[in-house]
């Protein structure tokens, strides 16, 4: 599964838009700005990882991707259309076209299984009990999980409890996933499970997909195309091989883990010496 | 210090203040409008019912007893003083229907079922169950909120209801069974003496009003508090706190305006 050739999205020759659209975004909460004069696109068809360390903005582009908040400047385009834009309607329309993953699986803890994978198609369709039962089953089994339908969430594992989700988000067959930290907190087999499935999913239902994630493992065995952010711009981007042999110092602090370098071990602090009571 | 003094801080105070009644406006607006989405829904709406209405109902009974037993040792105590303890029954009656029922049923009601609504919301929106269900295209305060806040409109007047006869109960075991008030006394007074709209209709109006106040602010508390384990257990103490308060405050305005009717 290693990463295909580049993706530039302004390719020329390349007739289809991107599928998703960030042109340049600033956003944040309150006063406090997150994201400064963001501009990304996103092609069909391809798995594009957002790394960054925590914090970062990283979680933000996916909430303004959902439009679960609106940019404070700049448009966010989802298939040509202006998020903006939508009125309620249209914004739930859209958001049916999209499957989104949440950090710790998001899954509502009063439902079983069965009931949360069906609680999309329930939602937005009215099919006979029986095919929503063979559907449910479907996605069930696409994760693995069949055998875990009539189970409480609370009496699940977290890697079990993110592939109900995954399940879930994939229930109206989406055109668009979004993953909100996929791996985060998962054991080494769960983690390289979720991966699996993120690529598999992504190749055979012909699906876009967005990772958020500061996994640089998995996340680099997996996506087509890597943005790292961090202060809330974009830094650098390119292939997982583009990103490993690169030599901008950030990006090899972030790709290697190294503890210290542009992005700072020490909170900003005022001079240590006056703080020890050393004064020289 | 004095730093709220500082003009700047006094008008952005007052401009949050005025934005969170704003919110809670709409909301409640949009609550009470979507009555007919819910009631198309019946399944969610008496799930809720049974979940706020059935699980209160052992605190409510078990509290109206005891309120019933005290009003009748307290209303034949006043009452013997007169010569009119035959009138226990219209006394315990009338306390309960009017007054007691209605207020202490909402005070309970806010403590059991006001508190679970907070922490079920709150815990919802921590664990991002909320927008997990905004991004499938589901609104959550149409499926959500909404068959919450009806069901508790519903069984408040319901639970008071019980309240007060089980409250009458505990009157007649104190008053007749214990004492030895003359029973045909204690419940042909009550039944001659209790009118079906001024006081058992303005009791119901009093706890269809703290139905709606206290499930209101449960909701409200639990759809704005801060997504994190303190952000739930402060939202779930002021709801217990502000629906109380609420109860009391709406209790006296009510009463007043059914005496200058």
């Amino acid at each position: 599964m290693s990463p295909s050739a580049p993706v530039p999205s302004d390719a020329p020759g390349d007739a289809s838009r991107p599928f998703i659209e960030l042109r340049s975004v600033t956003c944040g909460y309150g006063q406090r700005v997150i994201l400064e004069d963001i501009s990304l696109s996103v092609p069909r068809g391809k798995v594009v990882a957002l790394m960054g360390t925590s914090g970062g903005g990283k979680t933000t582009v996916l909430r303004l991707i959902g439009r679960q908040i609106l940019p404070m400047k700049g448009q966010v385009l989802i298939d040509g259309q202006d998020m903006a834009a939508l009125d309620a309607e249209g914004l739930m329309a859209m958001r049916r076209r999209m499957g989104m993953l949440f950090q710790q699986g998001a899954l509502f803890t009063d439902l079983t299984v069965f009931e949360n994978v069906a609680f999309p198609l329930r939602e937005h369709t009215k099919l006979p009990e029986a095919i929503l039962r063979d559907l449910v089953l479907m996605k069930l089994n696409a994760v693995g999980l069949r055998g875990a339908r009539d189970l409480m969430p609370s009496q699940i594992s977290g890697g079990m409890a993110r592939r109900v989700a995954l399940a879930r988000a994939m229930a109206l067959d989406p055109e668009l996933m979004l993953y909100d930290e996929p791996f985060a907190g998962l054991d080494p087999i769960s983690m390289g499970v979720a991966a699996r499935l993120i690529r598999e999913l992504n190749d055979t239902m012909g699906l876009t997909t967005v990772i958020v994630s500061h996994d640089v493992h998995e996340t680099f065995v997996i996506a087509d195309h890597v943005v790292l952010v961090a202060n809330g711009r974009i830094v650098a981007q390119g292939t997982p091989a583009e990103m490993s042999a690169s030599s901008d110092p950030l990006v090899k602090q972030f790709v290697h883990a190294e503890p210290d370098g542009p992005v700072r071990f020490h909170h900003p602090a005022t001079d240590a010496g006056h703080d020890f009571g050393v004064r020289g | 210090m004095m730093q709220w003094l500082n003009p700047a801080n006094i008008g952005l105070a007052v401009r949050t203040k005025l934005a969170d009644l704003g919110y809670a406006a709409r909301l409640f607006v949009r609550l009470l409008g979507l009555l007919g989405t819910t009631l198309r829904r019946p399944h969610l709406l008496t799930e809720q019912i049974f979940f706020l209405g059935n699980y209160s109902l052992a605190i409510i009974m078990v509290s109206g007893l005891f309120v019933g037993f005290v009003l009748g040792l307290q209303g034949y105590y006043i009452l013997q003083r007169y010569g009119s303890s035959e009138a226990l029954g219209l006394m315990v009656a009338l306390s309960l229907v009017r007054e007691l029922g209605p207020v202490v049923a909402a005070l309970l009601f806010a403590g059991r079922a006001g508190t679970a609504l907070t922490a079920g919301i709150g815990l919802m929106k921590a664990g991002e169950q909320l927008a997990a269900m905004e991004m499938m295209g589901v609104d959550p305060v149409a499926r959500v909120l909404a068959p919450r806040f009806w069901g508790g409109v519903i069984a408040m007047p319901l639970l008071a209801a019980v309240f007060s006869a089980v409250g009458i109960m505990g009157g007649w075991l104190v008053g007749v069974v214990m004492i030895g008030v003359d029973p045909g006394a204690f419940w042909s007074q009550m039944q001659g003496g209790v009118e079906v709209f001024a006081d058992v209709g303005n009791g119901m109006l009093k706890s269809l009003v703290f139905g709606l106040t206290v499930t209101f602010v449960a909701l409200l508390q639990g759809h704005e508090c801060q997504p994190t384990p303190e952000g739930v257990s402060l939202a779930t103490t002021r709801t217990v706190v502000m629906a109380s308060l609420a109860v009391l405050g709406l209790d006296f305005v009510l009463t007043a305006m059914m005496f200058s009717i």
